[in-house]
């Protein structure tokens, strides 16, 4: 094979390569050029994207496996599988890796990464190098944290909470902490870099409000993470210190307040939820109006919504605090705040069943994730507002019913938008199609598996079982070997999509530019893309959903008025 | 032609583009930093407001003259760096690198006094742990103000360091003859940068070297 060009100019050359609609580009960002070195100092975001989207989904299957882990401990009522020490560091670790490696990560520096330059019509991000730079940081703090897991883990819990993490704890707590400040600062560049890539680097005629929804979520979730993450990365800074110097800034002994840790490090881990949420909503916008062949209702409400979100997102954090004797007014404060985040979700939820109405349905594989996104949501975000009703929070305070509550937002949010996304975009990212059949059923096993597992969780913590226990009475096994069963079925369901999607690296059908028919500037171009994303900086004349025509909604609203 | 200039970045159409794209990125980093300094000053809010007297009698401790001196110095330095910026505007590569010297310069005064009242509240054992000693009604209060102290300082010392590395490096470039009126968008951001940690400080003197004075005298 020697045409394929190496030569990196030669990308730039106005001559576009000539392709029929299902022949993939002879020269794309993936053959560019090859080799290791090519991949590790590339600066083209959509390889940064796929370099991030082997570490990611490496933490995901890592984190899986401290899951399936805990779930098989679970099956049981008495703990004879580990012991509770090895219990501890186990939800620890699943924690810590989930949601620092994979959820805040996920959407934004895989799928993010490949699609806001594409979106907005740009070569690029705007600073190629801290891009890069960002993976890096990711991994090495990964680094850190994997230390500590491979000498004998940490056991504080995910939330570090002080003075335990501080003063008693004997596990490796520091270089945990140290690994999380670190990867911090990727999500840090990662949203400095799309703030500034979507204010300066748009197309021309691409104006705020021609933006694709997934940009404004985008966007939102930037400001959470420039905004958020330097808080969480002091605070760590302040436990690992206060580890090695005895500061007592944490330590009642020293006239320390452990629960000022607590209003830090949820200052910003609660805004995190958002920043795993937000991108999942964006994505749900996507599929939403491409499979029904919409435009979004009431876009401009849906924009803002994520703004919303973003902003009130970060005067809630009190919610987590309800039984830490914080005052009663803080408490009432902070519980009507956290009502009112749930307006501009349901504002959301409400806009995208809209969509759905005289839409023309199809039922591909994407389209699949995106209704089961819906309906999870739903149940998670309504949780949520249980749980910020001050009394019934007490009641279920450290029960199962708050961990069923938010895995229906991380796991039947985030995810489900994730491996939507992945497969809305899979045919742009490597120009190849996977299996339709297999693909939907394995949306179908998630779907199931997910809610055998969380479900009957939110009767074990309406009944009383406290998280966190290796142990519980025997009155509870009937519906924790459900959540153990349907925790396998949805441990298949995640194997399936890696299995077809690697299959499909080689053997995939080619796509085309556009094998969905949708709109949006990445669909124009060739799939996979050329290096520099566009042959002619595309200009922007319209809105980002024009699907055409609706004859049916336009014959019957003719007849109305 | 701009579109021809040897800094401009692929992917962006000018350097007009590029060069409100680097200063835009510096600002949202500044915001980060702002957050990330403000962990502390929450920490140090509390607890003043808890143990006002202990702060106080602590705050009094500090060599407030080497405070005072210090933040003319930076303020000093400040004005030097902006000169560098102004020089880079008007062509005068003699001047960048004179100003960029004198920068770093004053950092290196700066610090050098920051380490003389390190060592002199060391010889006192004025620093948390087992050997801190504090002749004052509330040593065990007075001991979080200096936490909180060497915390907040130490971080902001760091950034001096960091700051003063890339003036280094800016330096090197500039005597090279890399800046002029044309492309100078790092030499801004890097001032913008010790603008950000000169304005660090004016925060961190009265919270940590005046407030205890004057409360000293009202009660």
């Amino acid at each position: 094979m020697t045409a394929i060009p190496t030569n990196r100019t030669a990308i730039d050359s106005p001559t576009p390569a000539v392709t029929s609609d299902r022949e993939l580009p002879r020269r794309n960002y993936l053959n560019a050029a090859y080799g290791l070195r090519s991949w590790l100092l590339t600066r083209d975001h959509k390889r940064i994207a796929i370099l991030y989207l082997i570490s990611v989904t490496t933490f995901f299957f890592l984190g899986g496996f401290f899951a399936l882990l805990i779930r098989l401990e679970l099956l049981t009522p008495e703990g004879d599988l580990v012991g509770p020490d090895t219990y501890n560091k186990l939800f620890t670790m699943h924690g810590i890796v989930m949601v620092f490696f994979f959820l805040i990560p996920a959407i934004p520096a895989v799928l993010g990464n490949f699609l806001v330059p594409l979106m907005i019509g740009a070569k690029d991000l705007a600073f190629p190098k801290i891009n890069l730079g960002s993976w890096y940081v990711y991994n090495l703090g990964a680094a850190f944290t994997l230390w500590s897991i491979v000498h004998g883990g940490v056991d504080t819990g995910w939330t570090f909470y002080t003075p335990f993490s501080t003063t008693y704890s004997n596990t490796y707590v520091i270089s945990a902490a140290l690994g999380i400040f670190i990867t911090g600062f990727s999500s840090i560049m990662t949203g400095l870099n799309f703030i500034v890539t979507i204010h300066r680097l748009r197309a021309p005629g691409m104006t705020w409000f021609r933006m694709p929804l997934f940009l404004w979520s985008m966007y939102a979730t930037s400001l959470i993470m420039v905004l958020g993450t330097p808080v969480i990365a002091i605070t760590l800074v302040m436990v690992a210190a206060e580890r090695v110097l005895h500061l007592g800034l944490f330590d009642p002994a020293y006239g320390g307040d452990p629960i000022l840790f607590q209003h830090l490090f949820w200052f910003y881990s609660h805004p995190a939820v958002y920043i795993m949420i937000l991108p999942a909503m964006g994505i749900e916008s996507e599929l939403i109006a491409a499979f029904a062949r919409r435009q979004v209702v009431g876009y401009k409400v849906v924009a803002f919504a994520s703004v919303a979100i973003a902003v009130l997102g970060f005067l809630v954090w009190g919610h987590h605090m309800f039984v830490t004797g914080q005052s009663m007014y803080a408490a009432t404060v902070f519980s009507v705040l956290s009502m009112v985040v749930a307006i501009p979700s349901a504002v959301k939820v409400f806009n995208w069943t809209a969509t759905l109405y005289e839409g023309s349905i199809s039922w591909s594989t994407p389209m699949l994730y995106a209704l089961g996104f819906i309906g999870l949501f739903t149940i998670g975000g309504l949780t949520g507002v249980m749980l910020a009703t001050l009394g019934f929070d007490v009641h279920v305070h450290d029960t199962y019913f708050i961990v069923a509550h938010f895995h229906y937002i991380m796991v039947g949010g985030t995810i489900m938008a994730y491996l939507g996304g992945m497969h809305y975009w899979w045919p742009k990212i490597t120009g190849r199609l996977y299996p339709q059949f297999l693909s939907r059923l394995a949306a179908l096993l998630i779907f199931v598996g997910f809610n055998l597992t969380f479900f009957p969780q939110f009767i074990l913590g309406y009944l009383g079982m406290p998280r966190r226990y290796w142990s519980y009475p025997p009155e509870f096994q009937v519906l924790n070997v459900l959540s153990t069963a349907g925790a396998s079925i949805l441990g298949v369901g995640y194997v399936i999509p890696m299995c077809y999607f690697l299959w499909s690296m080689r053997y995939g059908k080619k796509a085309g530019a556009n094998p969905w028919g949708a709109v949006g500037l990445e669909w124009e171009t060739e799939s996979p893309p050329p290096t520099a994303n566009f042959d002619v900086t595309p200009v922007v004349t319209h809105g980002p959903y024009e699907y055409g025509p609706r004859p049916a909604l336009a014959a019957k609203e003719a007849g109305v008025v | 032609m701009s579109s021809h200039h040897s800094a401009l970045a692929h992917h962006f159409d000018s350097l007009e583009q590029q060069r409100e794209a680097s200063t835009f990125g510096m600002w949202v980093f500044l915001v980060t930093e702002i957050m990330f300094f403000g962990g502390l000053f929450t920490a140090y809010v509390v607890y003043r407001l808890q143990y006002q007297a202990a702060f106080a009698e602590a705050s009094n401790s500090l060599l407030t003259w080497a405070g005072s001196v210090n933040t003319v110095v930076l303020i000093c330095s400040s004005l030097t760096m902006a000169m560098a910026v102004r020089s880079a505007q008007v062509d005068k590569r003699k001047a960048i690198v004179v100003f960029l010297l004198l920068t770093i310069l004053l950092g290196g005064v700066f610090l050098g006094i920051k380490a003389f009242e390190y060592y002199s509240e060391f010889k006192e054992h004025h620093y948390p742990g087992a050997n801190f000693q504090f002749e004052g009604a509330d040593p065990q209060h007075a001991e979080m103000f200096f936490s909180i102290y060497f915390c907040m300082t130490g971080l902001h010392a760091l950034h001096m360091i960091i700051g003063m590395s890339l003036l280094g490096v800016l330096l090197v470039q500039s005597w090279k003859g890399r800046f002029n009126s044309q492309y100078h968008n790092p030499l801004e951001c890097m001032g913008l940068y010790w603008h950000f940690v000169d304005i660090v400080w004016i925060f961190l003197l009265p919270l940590l070297y005046l407030f205890g004075a004057n409360l000293h005298h009202g009660g």
